[in-house]
């Protein structure tokens, strides 16, 4: 399977994903028969009320979690068929997770956050911390990299979350509501960081939100509903970060 | 993941609770203390025995009355005696010995101006010190003339010595008192030294028949005929001290016209066969001390067990981050193992170094000589690190099998 990466190819592809949980008498369908697409360098959001099942979406994407039935497809990878271990090799090599909460170590600085990921890898010790270095860099954190998380803003800490999930080069970036616990314009500010990523490095990112504003800075929107997709739209004329106001976009 | 880089992620968690890791080795400390400590002491204890037995003279043989078989059920009970008559019998006619020592003992009041002690008295004849290895220190030993005459003479061990006649260096030709009756001092023992629980040096030795006749009276008395409480025997070497004991057996039996079937109505110990048996029994003693202190090794154990799983449901979002971050089940069990192991065997080391401490202040105590062991430590050591595997092999299994979708979603 070394051919994935040669032809232009979908770097998603989900087919009838289905995930139920079953919590004593009942089943809770979070995700029934979902299909879609997404290319390399794709930059999508995933939009949707409270429990349409988006952060269920985004774990089984993240392979943090396997479907109950339908297929998933990563990079050429069938991951409905991976064991616990496999699964874990793909988190580690293909995918960066970003939380809503930071998710930072405590009493770690930056850097050794950065560092957790390529912990579980084979890297050197120096080039571990090189790649970590330049993943701060990247994220506007030269300058922070002996701190703690206590000893960072929201916004810092979110873009030391982000320089961890960059740390691995992953083929995808998720990141579930990353801009929920950031006041509007910090979330801006995170926002203009995953554009630039996108349009620097060709990031391919998928992030869930269920804030338009922020959403419109994509440039595609699907939207959940009880678990269904409901509409799967391509957004013509992204929003910039910071340039836009939230009033205006509202019109 | 590199060993190293576990270790001190491991070391700064348990810095991080640094009261509740200092809590959680408390069990182990003890425990490991507790097993070398006890070992160190059985140790020294078997060995003070020991070369105790050994200064005796391993050629001796003591001759005690008393069966070693029950009485048949039923059978009218009667008590056996060894009498003076049966030490005359052995003198004459006993080969191969270098000594012979008939003894009685009694427990008595020695006074001496205010100091008075509860010390043993024991009516001896001349040969008594010889075979029982004393030596004068001062003045003169009991001979036959102070027997015939039933002369109120007194031999003291050194101790005895020390404990009536603190101020007086030479007690030789001074006068104690022996339930109330005046003995003269002529001389003073040289010091066994003590090394375990009886003191040797503590004792006051008067002519057999003074003791007979002022002292033991009634209680030294049975069946008309003068009783003894030991005879001692020293064989005149190692070779004859088995043909030295059937003798005895053989003049005993005829003494006391026991029938073929009777049993004997004495025993004989022989110094190497106690020896033996006293080291058996203090190190079957030691033995059972560390199995005690081990017990609280595995008290110990629980206790990491318990606290290990606290951490891992504190801690249940940062192993669902470190599994989405790519962390395999291999790696979260082996964080935590290392967790438990880095806590056992910090205990064991401060355990080991406590044992060790209290070894030497009660051997600086001179209350007994103690040995710590390379096997004492080897073996509480390892014992806390298996204990450490054993109880962390839950938890950290029960981390590794955490769902990260589950593990990241609580709170
Ligand atoms: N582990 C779980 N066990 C039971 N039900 C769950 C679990 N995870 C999610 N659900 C249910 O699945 C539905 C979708 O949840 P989720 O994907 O978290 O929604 P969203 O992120 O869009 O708010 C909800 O009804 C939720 O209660
Ligand atoms: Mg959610």
């Amino acid at each position: 399977m070394d051919n994935q990466s040669d032809a232009p190819h979908a770097l998603i592809q989900v087919v009838d994903l289905t995930k139920i949980f079953y919590m004593g008498e009942n089943e809770v369908h979070a995700l029934d028969r979902v299909n879609f697409i997404v290319q390399k360098g794709e930059m999508l959001a995933i939009m949707g009320p409270s429990g349409s099942g988006k952060s269920t979406l985004m774990s089984i994407i993240g392979c943090l979690d396997v479907p109950t039935s339908g297929s998933y497809i990563l990079d050429g990878l069938p991951v409905e068929k991976m064991n616990d271990t496999q699964l874990a090799d793909v988190r580690s090599k293909k995918i960066g997770f970003v939380f809503q909460q930071f998710n930072l170590l405590a009493r770690t600085s930056a850097l050794e956050n950065v560092l957790l990921p390529l912990s579980y890898t084979n890297k050197n010790r120096r080039a571990a911390r090189d790649k970590a270095m330049q993943a701060l860099e990247l994220v506007g954190l030269k300058d922070r990299v002996k701190h703690h998380p206590n000893e960072l803003s929201g916004g810092q800490q979110q873009r030391v979350a982000i320089a961890r999930a960059l740390v691995n080069d992953p083929a995808i970036l998720i990141a579930d509501e990353p801009t929920g616990a950031l006041d509007s314009k910090t979330g801006e500010e995170i926002m203009g960081l995953f554009q630039s990523l996108h349009k620097d490095i060709g990031q391919t990112v998928i992030m869930v939100t269920h804030d338009s504003f922020i959403a419109r800075h994509t440039d595609r929107i699907l939207r959940l509903a009880d678990g269904h997709i409901i509409t799967d739209a391509v957004n013509l004329n992204p929003l910039k970060a910071g340039e836009a106001r939230r009033s205006d976009a509202e019109m | 993941m590199l060993i190293s880089q576990n270790i001190l992620t491991a070391l700064r968690g348990l810095m991080a609770n640094k009261l509740r890791s200092a809590l959680t080795i408390l069990g182990i400390v003890i425990g490991v203390a507790a097993v070398v400590a006890l070992m160190a002491i059985g140790n020294g204890a078997t060995s003070s025995i020991t070369s105790r037995i050994a200064s005796n003279g391993s050629n001796m043989l003591n001759i005690q009355a008393g069966r070693s078989q029950r009485p048949v059920a039923g059978a009218p009970y009667t008590p056996a005696y060894l009498y003076y008559a049966d030490y005359e019998s052995l003198a004459r006619t006993l080969t191969d010995i270098a000594g012979i020592a008939p003894a009685y003992q009694g427990r008595f009041t020695v006074t001496q101006g205010i100091n008075s002690s509860s010390t043993s008295v024991t009516g001896v004849t001349e040969d008594y010190l010889k075979v029982n290895n004393y030596e004068i220190a001062n003045g003169r030993a009991i001979n036959a003339n102070d027997r015939t005459k039933q002369n109120d003479v007194a031999l003291i061990g050194a101790t005895t010595a020390t404990d009536l006649f603190p101020n007086t260096p030479d007690p030789v030709g001074m006068e104690i008192r022996i339930n109330n009756i005046n003995f003269t001092v002529i001389g003073v023992l040289k010091s066994k030294g003590s090394t375990g629980f009886t003191n040797q040096d503590d004792l006051v030795l008067i002519p057999l028949e003074t003791g007979y006749s002022r002292l033991y009276c009634a209680n030294a008395s049975q069946n008309g005929q003068k009783v003894l409480n030991v005879i001692a025997v020293s064989a005149s070497s190692a070779d004859t001290v088995d043909s030295v004991s059937s003798q005895i057996t053989f003049i005993l039996r005829h003494q006391h016209h026991l029938k073929l079937a009777d049993a004997d109505d004495f025993r004989i110990s022989n110094q190497a066969q106690l020896l033996s048996t006293l080291s058996g029994v203090t190190s079957t003693l030691t033995t059972f001390l560390g199995a005690i202190a081990a017990l609280s090794l595995l008290v110990g154990g629980i206790g990491i067990m318990n606290i290990t799983l606290v951490s891992v449901s504190e801690r249940t979002r940062e192993i669902g981050l470190r599994k989405a971050v790519g962390a395999r089940k291999d790696h979260i069990l082996f964080q935590f193992l290392v967790e438990t192991m880095t806590l056992s065997i910090t205990g064991g080391v401060i355990g080991i170094l406590l044992g060790a401490g209290i070894a030497e202040v009660v051997t600086l105590l001179k209350l007994i000589t103690a040995q710590v062991t390379f096997s004492s430590v080897m073996l509480s050591f390892s014992f806390a690190v298996a204990i450490g595997l054993f109880f962390g092999i839950y938890p950290a299994y029960r981390a590794a099998n955490l769902e990260p979708m589950e593990a990241l979603r609580s709170e």
